[in-house]
C-alpha cells in the first residue's frame, strides 16, 4: 500500500469509527451554525426587546412611584386576587422596592415573552423545516438522525443565554442586587428553555407545524392560568402554582429572600422534556406525526365560494384569538377596578396619567383610558390583517383569486370588510370583558352597558389605520414601514405621553387621544365623523393604487 | 376563425428587465395553441398579461376581442391553471376545487366527481399535506370542471406522475373535442406535439415561430444517413443540402424542405444500400430555435422568471 494510501485508509477508518459512536448527531455544528446564521437577526431582537422592556420600566417606575407610599399602594393591588391572577405571588409587598416589583409583576411577562420565543424557534428549526420538505434535503447529506433536534436546542439555548444576558444588563442598570438578578435572569431563561423543550415534544406529535406550535402555546396558556389561580388562592402562592413552571421563577422570592431551589425544578423538567422528545424522535418516521391529521369535507359550502367567506374562513382562527387574548386581558384589568380606584385615590398623581380629570368619575375616567388601549391593540390586529394581503399575492393566491371573475377591488375590500368586522368584535369584546369585570369587583351592573359599546367610538380610527395599510399595500413598493411609524408612535404618545412631557402640539395630535373617552366624556361626533372621512379616503386610494398596479405574483 | 387571443407587438419591462419584447400570439377559436420557450423567456408574463393581472408597456392585448386589463368579467369565461399552485392552508382539495370553479361562476358536480376519480385525488385531505402533483390537480379539475370556453394553462402539468399526464392528455382531447380553446405552455415537447394544433415558440421575450407543427416541419431539416457503393459525399454541392460528412461507410447530411427529391436523384445511381430519412421533431425545432442563443438567453433571464 503506498503511503497515500495508507493515509487515506487510516482517514476513511477514523471517521467511520467516529460515525459509528456519534452516527446520530453527525452534522450537528454545521446545523447548529446554519440555524444561528437564519436567526441572527431574529434572536438579538428578542433579547433586546426583552432586556429593553425591564430597563424601560426601570427608567419609568420611579416616575410613576417616586416614594415608598407611592410603591405601598401599588403593592395593596398585589393582595387583591385579581392582581394576583394577572401578575405574581406577592412576596416583598410589605416594604415594596422595584426589585420587588419585578419578581411579582414582571417576571411572569418576561417568562412567557421568552417563552414565545423558544416555542418558535423550536418549531421554526424543526417542525416547519420537515414540513416544507426543506429537512429531507438536509436529512439527505451526511446528517445523522438527532442532528437537526439538537441544533434547534443548541440554538434555543443560545438565544436564552442571550436572552438572560440582556436581562442582567437591564436590571444591573437600575443599580440592583446581582445574586437577585442573577436568579431572576436564569428563571426567565429557564422558562423559555421548557417551553422550548415541550415545544421539541409537541414537534414530534404533529405533522403540522402550525399544530405543534398551538399545543406547545397551549401548555404556555395552561401555565399561565394555572399559576395565576394558584397565586390567587394566597399570598405567596397556593400548592396550585406549584404546577407551573412560570411560578418556579418567581418562587426564587429574588429582590425578597432569594432562594435558588426552585429553579431546579425547571432544570428537572427541561431534562425530562428533552429526553421525551428525542424518544420521539427514534420512534418516528421522518414527515410524521404521532397525532394523525384529520380529513375534512369533500365540498366546499356556499358561504366559502366568495371572497368574503373565503377570506373570513382564513381569518377566523386568528380574530379568535385576538378576541379571546384582548377580551380576557379586558375582564382582568376591569375586575382590577376595586384596587385601581383605591390606588388612585391615594395618589392624584397616577390618576392623571390614566383618568386625566381627577375631579369625576375616576373609575369611569380609568376605565375609558383602557378602552382607548384596547382600541390601539385593535388597530394594531387591524395592519396586521390588512399586511397579510402581501403574503396572499407573494404566494400566488391573490393571482389565482384574481383570474376568476373576482375583480380587485372586490378582493380588496372583502379582505377589508373581514378586518373590519374582526376589529368591530374585538372592541365590543374588549367593551364587554372591561365593563364586565368592573361591574363584578364592584358590584356594579351598571358598568356593563356603560362599556359594552365604548369600544366602537374607535372604530372609525381603527378602519383609519387599516386604510393606511391598504394605501401601503395598493402601491405596495412604499413599504409598510411608515404604517408601522405612525401606528406605533400614536400608541407611545398616547400611552405614555402625559409622562413624556411632551409639547402639546405632539400630544394634541395623537389620534386615540382625538377620540371621545365615553362614557366619562360627551359622544362628541365631530372627530368620529373626522376618523371615518380619513378612512374613507385612504381606503378609496389605496384601492384605486391597487387597481392600476402590477400583480407580484401569481 | 375568429381570435380569441390575440396579441401583437407586446411589451413588458420589469425594472431593466426586458422580459417581452415585441411578442406576439394568436389563438384562433377551437385550437390548441402550445406556447413553448425556455425558463424566463416571458411566456408566464403574457400570460398574466392575458389575465389582467400585470399591465403592458406596449403593443395591443385582446383575449374576447376585449383588453384584458379592465376585463374581469371575462373571466367567466375562461379558467387558468398556473405551473406552480398554491392553495391556501386550512381547506380541503374539494374545498379549493368549488372554491376556484365557484368564483368563476359555477361547477358541473357530476363532471367534478368524475375528474376526482380520473385524476384520483382524495378531496377530504386538507391542502397543506398535498404533494406538488396534488395541489397541481386541485387547480386542473377545477378548471376541466368549469364550464368555460378558454383554457390558460401554464405548464400544467408539473409534478404529475406519467399515468396522470397520460389522463391530462385525454382531457385535452375532450376539451378540444368539445370546440374549446386551449393555450397550453409547456416544456414537455411529447406533449405539445400530442395535443397542439398550432405551436409558438418564443425566446427572449420574442415570438420566433409560430405556425401548424406542418408548417414549422418546413423550417427544418430532414437528416438523412446513406451507406452506398459509390461516394455519396458527392451530395454536398447540391444547393440546400448541409453537414455532409462520413463517419466509416455511413454518409451523415441534412437537406433543406425541397432539396430532397435532387438529392435522391444523385444518390441513386451511386448503389444506395441503405437510407434512413428523419423528419424533424418538435424536440429539435426547439433545440433549433434556441440553439443559437439558448446559453445567453437563460442566463439573461434566469431572474426574471416572472
Amino acid at each position: 500500500m503506498s503511503p497515500v494510501n495508507a493515509t487515506l485508509a487510516t482517514h476513511r477508518q477514523d471517521h467511520r469509527s467516529a460515525g459509528s459512536s456519534a452516527g446520530s448527531l453527525t452534522g450537528t455544528a454545521r446545523l447548529f451554525w446554519f440555524a444561528l446564521r437564519r436567526d441572527r437577526v431574529r434572536i438579538p431582537l428578542w433579547a433586546l426587546g426583552i432586556g429593553g422592556m425591564i430597563a424601560y420600566f426601570g427608567a419609568v417606575i420611579p416616575l410613576a412611584y417616586p416614594d415608598q407610599a407611592a410603591l405601598q399602594t401599588r403593592a395593596n393591588i398585589m393582595r387583591d386576587p385579581s392582581g394576583a391572577l394577572l401578575t405574581g405571588p406577592g412576596y416583598g409587598i410589605d416594604n415594596y422596592t422595584f426589585g420587588a416589583m419585578v419578581t411579582n409583576e414582571l417576571l411572569g411577562m418576561l417568562a412567557v415573552a421568552a417563552a414565545l420565543m423558544s416555542i418558535f424557534l423550536v418549531i421554526r428549526h424543526t417542525r416547519a423545516e420537515e414540513e416544507s420538505g426543506r429537512a429531507e434535503l438536509v436529512r439527505a447529506g451526511v446528517v445523522g438522525r438527532r442532528a437537526p433536534l439538537t441544533a434547534a436546542l443548541l440554538t434555543l439555548l443560545v438565544a436564552n443565554v442571550a436572552v438572560g444576558i440582556t436581562l442582567c444588563a437591564g436590571l444591573l442598570a437600575s443599580d440592583l442586587a446581582l445574586a437577585d438578578t442573577l436568579a431572576v435572569s436564569a428563571g426567565t431563561a429557564l422558562v423559555g428553555l421548557v417551553f422550548g423543550g415541550a415545544a421539541a415534544v409537541t414537534a414530534q406529535l404533529s405533522e403540522h407545524a402550525r399544530t405543534a406550535s398551538g399545543m406547545a402555546g397551549a401548555a404556555l396558556a395552561l401555565a399561565f392560568i394555572v399559576r395565576g389561580v394558584g397565586d390567587a388562592q394566597s399570598l405567596g402562592g397556593s400548592a396550585l402554582s406549584w404546577f407551573s413552571p412560570i411560578a418556579w421563577a418567581q418562587q426564587t422570592r429574588a429582590f425578597t429572600d432569594l432562594r435558588w431551589w426552585p429553579l431546579l425544578l425547571c432544570a428537572g423538567l427541561l431534562a425530562v422534556l428533552l429526553t421525551f422528545a428525542v424518544l420521539l424522535t427514534e420512534h418516528r418516521d421522518f414527515g410524521a406525526g404521532l397525532v394523525p391529521a384529520r380529513s375534512g369535507r369533500g365540498n366546499a359550502r356556499k358561504s366559502l365560494i366568495d371572497p368574503v367567506g373565503l377570506i373570513l374562513r382564513m381569518e377566523r382562527g386568528s380574530i379568535l384569538w385576538w378576541l379571546t387574548g384582548l377580551a380576557v386581558f379586558a375582564l382582568l384589568t376591569g375586575s382590577m377596578a376595586q384596587g385601581i380606584v383605591e390606588s388612585f385615590e391615594a395618589q392624584p398623581q397616577l390618576a392623571a396619567v390614566f383618568g386625566q380629570g381627577a375631579g369625576g368619575d375616576v373609575l369611569r375616567a380609568t376605565l375609558a383610558s383602557f378602552t382607548a388601549y384596547f382600541a390601539m391593540a385593535v388597530a394594531v390586529y387591524a395592519v396586521v390583517s390588512i399586511n397579510r394581503l402581501r403574503a396572499e399575492e407573494a404566494d400566488g393566491r391573490t393571482g389565482a383569486v384574481l383570474a376568476t371573475s373576482v375583480s380587485r377591488p372586490r378582493w380588496l375590500l372583502s379582505a377589508l370588510a373581514v378586518t373590519v368586522l374582526g376589529s368591530t368584535v374585538m372592541l365590543l369584546g374588549t367593551g364587554l370583558g372591561l365593563g364586565g369585570g368592573a361591574a363584578i369587583s364592584l358590584g356594579d351592573p351598571a358598568l356593563v352597558a356603560d362599556f359594552a359599546f365604548a369600544g366602537l367610538v374607535y372604530l372609525p380610527l381603527v378602519i383609519g389605520f387599516a386604510g393606511l395599510a391598504v394605501v401601503s399595500y395598493g402601491i405596495l413598493r412604499a413599504g409598510r414601514w411608515w404604517v408601522w411609524l405612525i401606528l406605533i408612535s400614536s400608541i407611545i404618545v398616547g400611552l405614555y405621553g402625559p409622562l413624556l412631557n411632551l409639547p402639546d402640539a405632539v400630544s394634541d395630535a395623537e389620534p386615540f387621544g382625538l377620540m371621545p373617552r365615553v362614557p366619562a366624556e360627551e359622544l362628541e361626533l365631530l372627530p368620529i365623523a373626522g376618523a371615518a372621512l380619513v378612512a374613507l379616503i385612504l381606503v378609496a386610494a389605496g384601492t384605486l393604487a391597487f387597481r392600476r398596479r402590477d400583480l407580484e405574483a401569481g | 376563425m375568429s381570435a380569441i387571443i390575440d396579441v401583437r407587438q407586446l411589451d413588458k419591462s420589469f425594472g431593466s428587465v426586458r422580459a417581452l419584447d415585441q411578442l406576439n400570439l394568436t389563438l384562433g377559436a377551437g385550437e390548441v395553441h402550445g406556447f413553448l420557450g425556455p425558463n424566463g423567456s416571458g411566456k408566464s408574463t403574457t400570460i398574466r398579461i392575458l389575465l389582467g393581472l400585470l399591465r403592458p408597456d406596449a403593443g395591443t392585448t385582446t383575449i374576447f376581442g376585449r383588453d384584458p386589463w379592465d376585463a374581469v368579467d371575462l373571466h367567466h369565461r375562461l379558467a387558468y391553471v398556473p405551473g406552480d399552485v398554491s392553495l391556501w392552508p386550512k381547506i380541503t382539495g374539494g374545498e379549493a376545487i368549488d372554491l376556484f370553479a365557484g368564483l368563476r361562476g359555477g361547477v358541473d358536480p357530476a363532471r367534478r366527481n368524475q375528474l376526482l376519480e380520473r385524476f384520483n385525488l382524495d378531496p377530504t385531505k386538507k391542502t397543506r399535506s398535498y404533494s406538488k402533483g396534488n395541489r397541481q390537480k386541485v387547480a386542473l379539475i377545477a378548471a376541466l370542471a368549469s364550464d368555460v370556453e378558454l383554457l390558460i394553462m401554464d405548464e400544467p402539468t408539473s409534478g404529475l406522475d406519467p399515468l396522470m399526464e397520460r389522463e391530462f392528455q385525454a382531457c385535452i382531447r375532450e376539451v378540444r373535442a368539445a370546440g374549446r380553446t386551449v393555450l397550453l405552455s409547456s416544456h414537455i415537447l411529447a406533449e405539445v406535439e400530442a395535443l397542439c394544433d398550432r405551436v409558438t415558440i418564443i425566446r427572449q421575450g420574442r415570438t420566433v415561430q409560430s405556425g401548424t407543427l406542418a408548417e414549422l416541419r418546413h423550417l427544418r431539416r430532414t437528416a438523412v444517413v446513406v451507406v452506398s457503393d459509390g461516394d455519396a459525399t458527392t451530395v454536398a454541392p447540391i444547393p440546400g443540402i448541409h453537414d455532409v460528412r462520413r463517419e466509416d461507410e455511413k454518409v451523415h447530411f441534412t437537406a433543406d424542405d425541397g432539396a430532397l427529391p435532387a438529392a435522391l436523384a444523385h444518390l441513386l445511381p451511386l448503389g444506395v444500400r441503405s437510407l434512413i430519412s428523419t423528419p424533424p421533431s418538435l424536440e429539435e425545432l426547439f433545440l433549433h430555435q434556441y440553439g443559437d442563443g439558448y446559453t445567453a438567453a437563460t442566463a439573461d433571464t434566469a431572474d426574471g422568471g416572472r
